[in-house]
């Protein structure tokens, strides 16, 4: 991909957990407005990856680069600084709260004052143009999120993370525990995020997903780059291959004679 | 969540609707219906005494009443804080004792004057409040627990502050001004009118405000019937209080603390990180809340509202005695808010329903003393209120439960 545009670029990150090698010199740009799919087997790495970029955890060695400059990422205040949104895949949400107080949760919009009183006609009106830009599908902004579906409170856990206004948004298995309907509905969402211009990164284990959103299909091996697709052009046997390192050593067999 | 869940809304669905009927129904349902029940039951209550003995429905019985529930109401406004964030209290009850006691023993036997007392006495509640809250936090043990130990850690504080006479009397002290002034007609009349009033345009106010910005609003005449209800109520108490001894400066205490933390648990940011510390203190965790920072905050008030209470009991009681804060006053004060909806399990109930479960419970009490009822009996009856009042909100979060599913 064309480097200067990228978002997000990191290079050579490493990462160990005492012997374990969980990432090893990966190199990686997201660009604005493509869905890239980052898939993988149990224990490729992925998981370490999405906290490395959320500033969960630091890396040993590597770059960050963000819209080309040279950043670092200390931990998850500077990456939600940088412009860095991470849903995780157990969503984060209160029950017991409604939408518009999930959306805005210790972030409130507040009337002024010591007093931190509440500014809610300004957070529900917020909550309406952020969900219907979104095309989200919900009751009412008033609904407790406890009462919404699955698929309903995936959509609010991802627009809850564009409230801060980021440019990289990091979807961790957001259609794992769902059904086809909500999937579809998760789906369509994770497309207008790339309208909006967004780049998404998105974790998953389903391939069929993967293909249905993803521009392009990064695929992890044992921390390491095991492959990069084009969504378009690319086999679902080819990224299995990747995945189970089946078909690596093919075509690298291929390129070698 | 489950795999194959039956969607309710399809991709191709219209986009979320402005408000939805449903949707208001059922919060209408959970909300004022909910208070709506227990003020039913506090109309069946009043009934059934009433029927065994003429004199419960009077003014003087119904002042009585009134001023008997200050002390619980009072400490169970701090018992609600320390519920919604899904922790307990046990020590309100010892730290009422205690808090009264070094407020009478400053104020009779060193001479303090009475407001610095009464303000040694809550500030000796904020303390052990925020003592037993990084306790809590810091060491993680259970709220109970901690609770429990404070508890008998200062009812013998209690015991040793009080000295070898074990009673400090008030009688000759401003102390008891408290709960036995009682205002003029006039002021108790001109007071409900200001509230009625101030009622009617904050909730009129926050309609058009609302209507004007495009977001939902309640139906109109909902609010109407809420204001026509509260002012009904304003009117009625006043007119039998004042038939009485007049508006009892006790009661115009406790409704201030009521409101004021209603408000502040409704209106702020602090409340609704207090909810939602109570309904997932991992998602409030991540949402940048300082939890622990909000637990400590809810036991230091807690604990001071426990001291209030104590207060307010001791200038009734004018004395402070070796079993201030004993008996049922804690059972009665956390059983108060679970009664009239606060969840045991956190994040759900409102500062509102301390004040309608300290009516029940103080009626039900105040019944069985007039009938004369033994105390057996009288044991085994509150015990069994505050069992059906769990086992209600037991059954209550079970439903909620599968209604989540949709």
């Amino acid at each position: 991909m064309n480097g200067n545009a990228a978002v997000l670029a990191m290079k050579g990150i490493t990462k160990s957990f005492g012997p374990v090698q969980a990432l090893d010199g990966v190199d990686l740009e997201v660009n604005p407005g493509e869905v890239l799919a980052l898939v993988g087997d149990n224990g490729a790495g992925k998981s370490t990856l999405v906290k490395s970029i959320s500033g969960i955890n630091t890396i040993d060695s590597g770059e960050f680069y963000w819209q080309g400059q040279p950043v670092s990422i200390s931990g998850p205040g500077s990456a939600t600084e940088l412009g860095i949104a991470t849903v995780y895949q157990d969503l984060a949400l209160c029950d017991n709260l409604d939408v518009v107080a999930n959306l805005f949760l210790g972030q409130e919009k507040l009337v002024g004052g010591p007093a931190m009183v509440l500014d809610e006609t300004a957070m529900e009106r917020r909550s309406h143009e952020l969900l219907e830009q979104l095309s989200v599908t919900i009751p009412s902004v008033r609904s407790e999120v406890g009462t919404l579906s699955g698929g309903q409170r995936q959509q609010v856990a991802v627009a809850r993370s564009l409230l801060g206004e980021p440019k990289v948004v990091m979807l961790d298995e957001p259609t794992a525990a769902l059904g086809v309907a909500q999937t579809a509905q998760v789906l369509s969402l994770i497309k207008r995020l790339r309208e909006r211009d967004l780049g998404v990164i998105v974790i998953s284990h389903n391939l069929a997903d993967v293909f249905e959103v993803a521009d392009r299909i990064f695929v992890l091996r044992l921390g390491r780059k095991a492959g990069m697709f084009e969504a378009k052009q690319a086999t679902e046997e080819q990224v299995v291959g990747a995945i189970t390192g089946a078909s690596v050593d093919t075509e690298e067999q291929r390129r070698q004679p | 969540m489950k795999v194959g869940d039956p969607d309710v809304a399809a991709p191709g669905d219209a986009p979320a609707e402005r408000t939805s009927p449903r949707d208001m129904l059922r919060r209408f349902l959970q909300g004022d219906l909910a208070s709506l029940r227990v003020i039913l039951a506090i109309a069946v209550i009043w009934i059934i005494f009433q029927s065994q003995n003429d004199r419960f429905l009077t003014a003087t019985n119904l002042t009585n009443l009134f001023l008997q529930i200050t002390a619980i109401g009072l400490i169970a406004v701090g018992i609600v804080l320390v519920l919604l964030i899904g922790e307990i209290d046990l020590s309100v009850g010892a730290v009422s004792g205690f808090a009264a006691a070094v407020m009478a023993v400053l104020n009779v036997k060193h001479g303090v004057p009475v407001v610095v007392a009464i303000a040694a006495g809550v500030g000796t509640g904020a303390i052990i409040g925020l003592v037993q809250g990084f306790l809590f936090t810091k060491f993680t043990i259970p709220s109970f627990v901690v609770t429990l130990a404070g508890s008998l850690v200062w009812q013998g504080a209690l015991l040793k502050v009080l000295g070898d006479t074990g009673t400090v009397n008030l009688s000759n002290s401003g102390i008891t001004d408290l709960a036995n002034t009682f205002y003029g007609d006039a002021f108790g009349w001109i007071l409900a009118a200001v509230a009625i009033a101030v009622f009617a345009l904050l909730t009129l106010g926050g309609y058009r405000r609302r209507a004007a910005a495009g977001v939902t609003t309640e139906p109109i005449a909902l609010l109407l019937v809420r204001i026509v209800a509260m002012a009904a109520v304003t009117i009625a108490a006043v007119a039998i209080l004042n038939s009485d001894r007049g508006v009892p400066l006790a009661i115009l205490i406790l409704l201030a603390f009521v409101i004021g933390f209603q408000l502040l648990t409704t209106r702020t940011a602090f409340g609704r990180h207090l909810f939602a510390v109570g309904g997932s203190a991992e998602a409030a965790r991540r949402a940048g809340i300082g939890v622990t920072k909000i637990r400590i905050i809810a036991f230091t008030l807690c604990s001071s509202m426990a001291a209030v209470g104590g207060i307010l009991a001791a200038s009734r009681l004018l004395a402070v005695n070796q079993s201030s804060g004993g008996s049922n006053l804690l059972l009665e004060s956390i059983a108060a808010p679970v009664i009239a909806g606060t969840s045991l399990f956190g994040g759900r109930g409102s500062v509102w329903s301390a004040l309608l479960g300290a009516t029940v419970i103080g009626s039900i009490s105040n019944g069985m003393n007039l009938l004369a009822l033994e105390s057996s009996v009288k044991l085994m009856i509150t015990g069994g209120v505050l069992l059906a009042a769990v086992v209600v909100d037991a059954l209550a979060r079970s439903r909620r439960r599968s209604e989540g599913r949709v």
